[in-house]
């Protein structure tokens, strides 16, 4: 569900607590990383050549489930129509966007999912880019189980600082239905801060440039005794490496000349691809194509690379430009600049923000592990706690559409989140009973040039002459940068009634249909996640009733006493079993049961109060 | 036992007056103001108290930034949802919404402008919104008017740039000019020099929207 329509004030989040492991998990474009950290000290996973690096690739073959990392990339070469790359690209994006794309796409596009998510037609399959995504999770969290030799069912999964909405909540429900609960979504580039601030005890102002296999962010953050404050973050959701690859390709391509099957492109990218890494350490670089449709010759000098790269890194250095100068920082004011990404590795990356910058950035945590680090030390914090705190900021301004498609920016980017904004609206027609409002993310001014997340409509608004109902919608974005929606009727107290439709994205059935495909145990592992909860809720009530009876134990009598004792025993017994509805029963007879000692213990505080102010007002 | 009430149910009115509020979690007295239960230690909810006083500020609108830095870091470090990723559910919810009242809190007073408008907002003097009276000062009018119409002309770079200087140094003498009235306790001569302190924000952000697109054709 990509919009969550809840009672004002009552904004849950999804986060839950379970004894066992909680890894960090880098979900690349081009590669995928997990570590663990563990009393702060941190350990990739890496299979038995000692690489970290899982790479971002799945096979669909027609017998067997899905492969996932180097051994579908091998698929590539001999059968490219089963395998899927680059899927991170996808995500979050709507069909019409895709369908633009066409040609530039290596894949076929499917019949769009009931929510009105993409689908691509691998083989005899169709497949949301959730689910590919979720096929890379599962398998980096069974590669992380099999080398921790303990179920892994925790992670924080880390985004491009410049995801949208839509983006974000494609990878959270990639990690559920890889059966892995999100503890927080971090912003890749405040995830490698992390790993660089906790790493050298740094102070002052950072820049992290992270261009990655497709995504490009740069970030802007202030650390100061453990404290990792985003001030601003900008950056571009398609921009990477994959662009250096498909200008290389298209060389290649033109060089050749005829006319090249989709299959036959893919194979063309991995050719360019390999040229372009040959480059980052030599001076020319020479191979032969090998297609379906006859071999070719090429070369490449690292001069002639660069000129076809160019543009893209300009890019990313207008947006450096144009990230200081939002937060007002100049590039000498910085303490350093950290560079994230494989992309980096590449030579004319590296010169041109040494130029930007006046200095020499820093590269000393493996740029292709870096995210992954910094994601495992905040899994650790969330779970076993620590002094260092993340505050990160909405990338991208919220808005809603207002009268001739124009924006009307409700929440502006860069404002810390968790943020909450309510705006009010009125009918403009006398009896109206319901009113369309749509979300959009972005910058630009016209509703059509930004990211549309959702349109709903409100009714049930009770009938009234134009202008006078008072409704009242509430835009949060919790920590994780996800954004929910709700709505109250001002005049009457009634909440109205909110229908969402998500303009994309997975409608809760496609979602339960593809956790229960996906994981045998699905309905196990969410019934164990509401028993989890039950017994936080439970531990709670107990905790709290306890710290209530040591201050006023004095207002029971001996009988009373007696009852909750023995109601407390019965919630202890409920919990050590495993029958969540049993655990909440007990739990609201305990409510029950200790009704009237609360209502003492309020009565008995406000005597003391007012007692106090009137001793207090005598003696003054 | 001589402590025993005769009625069961706190008087709503009485709780009020006292000004005390039930925790949600132990259901017993509990200062609205404060963050946790005395007795049971939960967080409370967001007090419905200004930005000032939630930070632990006078209402003032001079401000030392680095200050009201530290205090808001320490706050996020105890209300932040990174604190409550293992509590109940509830505990998250409240966790959250004092994450945003901290963040609101900090974001308004941090920045100069949106300091002086808050700050005139509660003390009855807006300058926007409901009960916001018309300022009538036309001088100020055609100051910015003039501004605005040379920045619209300015045909380069270098005149783009002077014009947002000259912004920049008249926003700095506003911002000295809000905290001298607000000091004295002239709310009109602030709520004056807060508006101009609004166009010249304003301003510079078109000089840097027409820098851009002169910087972009020049390129081009």
């Amino acid at each position: 569900m990509l919009l969550q329509i809840h009672e004002p004030g009552e904004t849950p989040l999804p986060h839950e607590n379970e004894k066992g492991l909680a890894v960090g998990i880098d979900l690349g474009t081009t590669n995928s990383v997990v570590a663990i950290s563990r009393e702060q000290k941190v350990e990739v996973v890496r299979d038995a050549r000692g690489s970290g690096l899982v790479p971002s690739v799945v096979a669909y073959p027609e017998e067997g489930g899905p492969l996932v990392g180097e051994i579908a990339r091998r698929q590539i070469l001999d059968r490219p129509e089963i395998v899927v790359s680059s899927i991170k690209r996808l995500m979050g994006r709507g069909v019409a966007e895709l369908e633009k794309l066409g040609a530039k796409l290596p894949y076929e596009l499917g019949p769009a999912a009931e929510g009105g998510m993409a689908r691509l037609k691998i083989g005899a399959r169709l497949l949301t880019p959730v689910e590919v995504s979720a096929d890379i999770l599962r398998a980096v969290k069974e590669r992380a189980e099999l080398a921790l030799g303990r179920n892994v069912d925790r992670a924080v999964v880390t985004v491009p600082a410049y995801f949208d909405d839509a983006a974000r909540t494609a990878t959270r429900d990639a990690a559920r239905v890889a059966g892995l609960e999100v503890l927080r979504l971090v912003a890749e580039p405040t995830a490698a801060a992390l790993a660089y601030g906790l790493d050298s005890k740094s102070e002052g102002l950072y820049a992290v440039f992270d261009l990655g296999g497709g995504t490009f962010d740069f970030s802007l953050l202030r650390l100061e005794k453990g404290v990792f404050q985003v001030l601003a973050t900008g950056g571009d959701a398609a921009l990477g490496g994959d662009d250096f690859d498909h200008a290389v390709a298209a060389r290649f391509l033109a060089e050749r000349g005829g006319e090249i099957s989709r299959e036959e492109t893919k194979q063309a990218l991995v050719a360019a691809r390999l040229a372009k890494e040959c480059l980052s350490t030599q001076d020319s670089w020479d191979g032969t194509l090998m297609l379906d449709s006859g071999d070719s010759d090429h070369a490449l000098d690292r001069a002639a690379l660069e000129a076809l790269i160019a543009p893209f890194v300009e890019r990313t250095i207008s947006i450096c430009a144009s990230v200081l100068e939002d937060a007002g920082v100049e590039a000498k004011e910085l303490g350093g600049i950290v560079l994230v990404g494989g992309s980096t590795r590449v030579p004319l990356v590296r010169r041109r923000v040494a130029e930007f910058f006046g200095r020499e950035p820093l590269a000393d945590i493996d740029p292709d592990e870096v995210v992954a680090v910094g994601a495992a030390l905040q899994a650790e914090a969330l779970t076993a706690g620590s002094d260092t705190l993340l505050l990160d900021v909405l990338p991208l301004s919220l808005g809603l559409e207002t009268m001739g498609g124009i924006v009307e920016k409700i929440v502006e980017r860069n404002t810390p989140i968790p943020v909450a904004r309510a705006q009010e609206f009125t009918t403009y027609q006398d009896g109206q009973a319901a009113m369309a409002i749509h979300v959009v993310q972005g910058e630009r001014e016209m509703v059509d040039q930004c990211r549309s997340l959702a349109r709903f409509v409100l009714d049930g608004i009770p009938p009234m002459v134009a202008g006078a109902a008072r409704i009242r919608v509430t835009f949060s974005v919790d920590a994780d940068g996800l954004l929910s929606v709700a709505a109250r009727e001002g005049t009457t107290g009634r909440e109205a009634r909110v229908e969402v439709k998500p303009s994309y994205g997975l409608s809760e059935d496609e979602m339960a249909a593809m956790l229960r495909a996906s994981i045998e145990n699905a309905a196990d592992d969410m019934e164990r996640r509401l028993l989890t909860e039950a017994r936080v809720e439970a531990r709670r009530a107990i905790n709290a009733l306890e710290a209530a009876l040591a201050v006023d134990a004095d207002l029971l009598s001996t009988e009373e006493r007696a009852t909750i004792d023995a109601t407390v025993e019965a919630v202890e017994r409920a919990m050590a079993g495993g029958d969540r509805h049993a655990i909440q029963g007990a739990a609201e007879e305990l409510e029950h049961r200790t009704k009237v000692f609360a209502e003492r213990r309020m009565d008995r505080g406000i005597r003391k109060a007012l007692a106090g102010r009137n001793v207090a007002e005598i003696g003054g | 036992m001589n402590d025993m009430p005769r009625t069961s149910g706190a008087d709503p009115a009485a709780a009020q007056a006292a000004a005390l509020a039930a925790c949600w979690s132990c259901r017993g007295p509990v200062d609205p103001a404060s963050l946790f239960c005395a007795t049971c230690k939960a967080v409370q909810p967001p007090a419905p108290i200004d930005h000032f006083a939630r930070l632990g500020l006078p209402r003032a609108f001079e401000m030392k930034v680095p200050v009201l830095e530290q205090l808001y870091f320490g706050f996020q470090r105890q209300l932040h949802p990174d604190r409550f990723a293992g509590a109940p559910a509830k505990a998250r919810q409240i966790s959250q919404s004092q994450a945003v009242a901290f963040n609101e809190a900090y974001e308004t007073l941090k920045d100069p402008l949106a300091r002086a408008t808050y700050l005139l907002k509660i003390s009855g003097a807006p300058i926007e919104g409901e009960g916001a009276h018309t300022i009538h000062d036309t001088g100020l009018l055609d100051e910015q008017m003039e501004r605005r119409e040379a920045l619209f002309e300015a045909g380069d770079l270098a005149t783009v740039e002077a014009i947002a200087t000259a912004a920049r140094e008249d926003a700095k003498a506003a911002i000295g000019a809000i905290g001298g009235a607000f000091a004295r306790g002239d709310l009109a001569a602030a709520r004056i020099e807060t508006l101009r302190l609004k166009y010249l924000v304003k301003l510079g952000e078109e000089a840097r929207a027409r820098r851009a697109r002169l910087g972009a054709a020049g390129t081009a």
